[in-house]
């Protein structure tokens, strides 16, 4: 009984379907969010024919209920226009949860982009490339290291996959190993006699592995906010792949753009009195005015990692670590310049709505990127700069963290492929839902006729059992906030035709016992006691199936392996112990002479 | 239903009769191979609605002027294309797609896919290894359940259901892609479940009735679970059907593919099984051992 009213209580936020909604958002967290803001978007909302009580206030967004799709895209385009970049205006949709169920934590199922629209990426972060980078900037590092030593080497160079290291004579070989053995804990060493190899071990690629992908993950997930679009999922695919979701946009070409994009730090100097004016750029530094120069040191592709530290006296700094060819560059121009500042420039690619007039006197709506370019650091050159430096000077360990944030976010740390993209229109999503639900209804309708007709008040019990599984799955789905798709409701389907097996089984032995001339009761319990460990084996087998399904599975077969799984645990429940309930509640007495079956 | 069928006087039939679909499976699969969809092979596909009746030869010949080269058919109804242009490796080819056709046509975008070759054939490898990993699993949980000789049965069974639902597909050239391997696991899953069901019915039946001889036991066995075996399939049939005539275009192969599956699972089950236990020589000293075990743990 409990288990029916919990099922019940989290099905039912699904009765009432979303409303699609325009979402407005401030484009960085710190902004503030005004009553003037909103009076805007009130006025815009007023002027496309919808009420002001659709209009929800959140803390940090503005939800605009709509009646129709096409209305949402109409006022999305006006809001956008209207309100132009500093806002993030995205299409979302709205819950009409009351808030008792709510306050329960119970809340409708997600539809997946299938039955929802939207745009679907996989990417493939080339790690190998990094692999490279890093292994030519450890060999910078090493070189400098040495040199400092004023340890005697031949060559050191590096290759796609090792770094070797010549030398004069044996003697020379063995001291630099020791000094160096310290700094070589992620490598394997292959020592020959004047010389030795050094490879990144197993641990040192996974790691470099993890981080790549972490920090891509990163940085993707700052991109795909710019897209303003709600709710985007970006999570990691295994060991090298990333999967982006974003719902309810149709513009591939668009979002490609801005989660492809790449180097958008530049390293400069600041401009100097000899610097010729048109060689000058003024830049924006916490709402003071900079020149810097034009040439460009290095771009944010060279910075190969970012992280905050602290000084010998315990101020916040920021390590910067460059590649090696950075580095490289990067010595070359600080060397000359030590007592100048250098600056990391900041740049930002938002997209933002643009009217156009064609040709024809009509008025289009076209999103074009905007580039911003701000100054986040601006130090003073201390010495000239290895290929691992560091920023001090900072006001704040938050300062400092958020200048590490940028500058690992300003870049990729490895390329990125797409290897799998899909796009599902929302005609379509919506096509696919109606289609899923009628043919559920019509499956359900045929076996409930079905069970009724050939088992009478037993198939009236199996159907009960049947819908208030319908009912769990929901239930259940919906606490997991797992996502619905549609091979998912192919799922449920295909629960509804199987789950009622476990009933015939059941009542075929019922059958059995009666025909041989057991009473009802005993019947009914023999029945029950002996069919259950064939359901038991039949189903496990089943729930295995479906748990491989899952492991090895990508999107469209793990929608269906879920609600599988879910499906089978939860018709075992209902037509086991929820029928045996509904029997044992009729035939309670002893002296049943016959059972309508 | 109270049946009493000779099923085993046509087991021979049976033998033949599946040994000769395994055999065409095979022949057609190896000859005629399977019609693999984009998850398998990579490349690209757009689907677009168009709001007039279109050619589908009108729109090739179009695209083909924009040195596109694809394959167009219609999908579902005749205002609804489907345009593929198989194992390409530039993911602007879907918007390459549908911009040319802006040009000249008004449509509407329905959805489109890249899925490049890497991912692919990774998925090809996977879904093989999926299967094949179910198919070992199975087998070593009926050995542990039940006995080594229902193992055999059970995994011949699964490979022969299987294989006939791969052989019609192909014969058909009908499209394999992932949701159909998604149905395939699922009829591996409810093959499994019939066979089963018989097993479980054959072992209580040997341990009940020591007078009669294998081939009566299983006889009866059958003729117990038939009516079992023939509701759970059409209630299953029946929620298929449903799926195949108004779950859509795009679940339209699972579904078929899961309808054969339920067929043959159903068939496969009566005589597959029975046929390798009958081969194996099974008597009732093979599960005179783990009788006690069993009984005490569920049946009392």
């Amino acid at each position: 009984m409990g288990v029916f009213v919990f099922g019940i209580i989290y099905a039912l936020p699904n009765l009432s379907p979303p409303d699609p909604a325009v979402q407005v958002s401030l484009q960085s967290a710190s902004d503030s969010f005004d009553s003037r803001l909103v009076q805007s978007v009130r006025n815009i909302v007023r002027k496309e024919g919808i009420p002001d009580e659709n209009i929800e206030v959140n803390q940090k967004s503005l939800l605009i209920r709509t009646n129709s799709y096409e209305e949402q895209i109409k006022l999305k385009d006006e809001l956008r226009r209207e309100l132009g970049p500093d806002y993030v205006v995205a299409l979302n949709l709205a819950y009409s949860t009351p808030t008792w169920l709510q306050n329960l934590n119970a809340s409708p199922l997600k539809l997946g982009l299938d039955l929802r629209g939207g745009i679907y990426f996989l990417l493939e972060v080339d790690t190998d490339s990094l692999i490279e980078t890093r292994l030519e900037a450890n060999a910078e590092d090493f070189k400098r290291r040495l040199r400092e030593e004023s340890l005697s080497f031949r060559s050191i160079e590096s290759d796609k996959e090792s770094v070797t290291f010549l030398f004069a004579t044996e003697e020379d070989k063995s001291d630099s190993l020791s000094f160096l053995r310290g700094f070589l804990t992620d490598f394997e060493i292959i020592e020959e006699s004047e010389s030795f190899k050094i490879k990144f071990s197993r641990e040192g690629i996974t790691s470099i592995q993890d981080y790549a992908v972490q920090q891509n993950l990163t940085t993707l997930r700052n991109r795909v906010n710019e897209l303003g679009v709600s709710e985007p999922v970006v999570q990691r695919e295994g060991a090298k792949r990333i999967s982006v979701q974003l719902p309810g946009i149709q513009d591939t070409a668009e979002a490609k753009k801005i989660i492809g994009k790449t180097a958008n730090l530049e390293f400069r100097l600041e401009a100097n009195n000899r610097t010729l004016r048109s060689r000058k750029e003024p830049f924006d530094f916490r709402g003071v005015s900079v020149d810097l120069e034009k040439n460009i040191i290095i771009s944010g592709d060279k910075v190969a990692d970012a992280n905050v530290g602290y000084d010998e006296s315990g101020f916040p700094q920021v390590n910067i670590t460059l590649d090696g060819e950075g580095g490289a560059k990067m010595h070359r121009s600080t060397r000359n310049n030590v007592g100048r500042k250098m600056a990391v420039l900041f740049i930002e690619r938002k997209s933002a709505a643009k009217e156009i007039i064609l040709p024809n006197g009509t008025l289009d709506l076209i999103i074009e990127p905007v580039i911003t370019k701000r100054v986040i650091s601006l130090a003073t050159i201390q010495s000239a700069l290895p290929n691992r430096f560091r920023i001090t000077g900072l006001d704040s360990p938050n300062e400092a963290s958020e200048l590490a944030l940028l500058l690992r976010a300003g870049a990729l740390a490895a390329p990125m492929e797409f290897v799998e993209e899909s796009t599902v229109g929302p005609s379509l999503g919506a096509e696919n839902i109606r289609l899923g639900i009628q043919s559920l209804i019509l499956g359900l309708f045929l076996v409930l006729i079905f069970m009724i007709i050939y088992y009478k008040i037993f198939g009236l019990f199996a159907n009960i059992a049947v819908i208030f599984n319908l009912i769990l799955i929901t239930a259940i789905m919906s606490i997991l906030s797992a996502t619905l798709t549609l091979p998912g409701i192919a799922g449920i389907v295909l629960t509804v035709g199987m789950a009622v097996d476990a009933n015939v089984l059941i009542f075929s032995r019922i059958r059995e016992e009666l025909k041989n001339n057991s009473r009802a009761t005993d019947a009914i319990i023999a029945g029950y006691d002996r069919a259950f460990v064939t359901i038991l084996d039949a189903n496990i087998t089943t729930l295995i199936v479906a748990v491989i399904l899952y492991a090895i599975g990508t999107g469209p077969i793990k929608g269906f392996a879920i609600t599988l799984s879910i499906g089978i645990v939860t018709s075992m429940f209902t037509s086991i112990l929820g029928t045996r309930a509904m029997v044992s509640l009729i035939y309670r007495k002893n002296n049943v002479r016959r059972l309508w079956i | 239903m109270n049946f009493n069928l000779d099923f085993l006087r046509f087991r021979f039939i049976a033998l033949v009769v599946s040994v000769s679909f395994i055999l065409v499976s095979f022949a057609t699969i190896s000859i005629q191979q399977l019609q693999l969809g984009l998850d398998f092979t990579g490349g690209t596909l757009v689907e677009v609605g168009f709001t007039e009746t279109v050619d589908p030869e009108e729109i090739r010949t179009y695209l083909e002027g924009n040195q596109i080269d694809a394959l167009v058919q219609a999908f579902g109804s005749d205002k609804d294309l489907l345009i593929k242009i198989p194992s390409s490796e530039n993911i602007e080819n879907a918007n390459i797609v549908i911009d040319s056709l802006k040009e000249q046509y008004s449509f509407q975008l329905r959805r489109s896919g890249f899925v490049g070759p890497q991912v692919g054939g990774e998925l090809r490898d996977q879904g093989g290894l999926g299967l094949l990993a179910a198919l070992l699993v199975m087998m070593i949980y009926i050995m542990f359940r039940f006995q080594y000789k229902f193992a055999i049965g059970a995994v011949v069974a699964l490979f022969h259901d299987v294989l006939i639902v791969l052989g019609i597909f192909s014969i058909f050239r009908l499209e394999f892609d992932l949701s159909v391997l998604a149905a395939l696991m699922a009829v591996i899953g409810y093959s499994l479940n019939d066979t089963i069901v018989v097993s479980d019915r054959i072992r209580e039946n040997f341990r009940a009735k020591r007078k009669l001889n294998s081939e009566q036991v299983i006889n009866r066995s059958l003729n117990n679970t038939l009516g079992r075996t023939l509701i759970t399939s059409l209630t299953t049939l029946l929620v298929l059907f449903s799926l195949l005539f108004l779950g859509g275009e795009i679940i339209r192969n699972f579904a078929i593919a899961l309808s054969i599956g339920v067929v043959v699972g159903t068939y496969s089950s009566i005589y597959v099984l029975t046929n390798v236990l009958l081969s194996m020589k099974i008597s009732a000293d093979d599960l005179a051992e783990r009788t006690k075990e069993s009984f005490d743990d569920g049946m009392p």
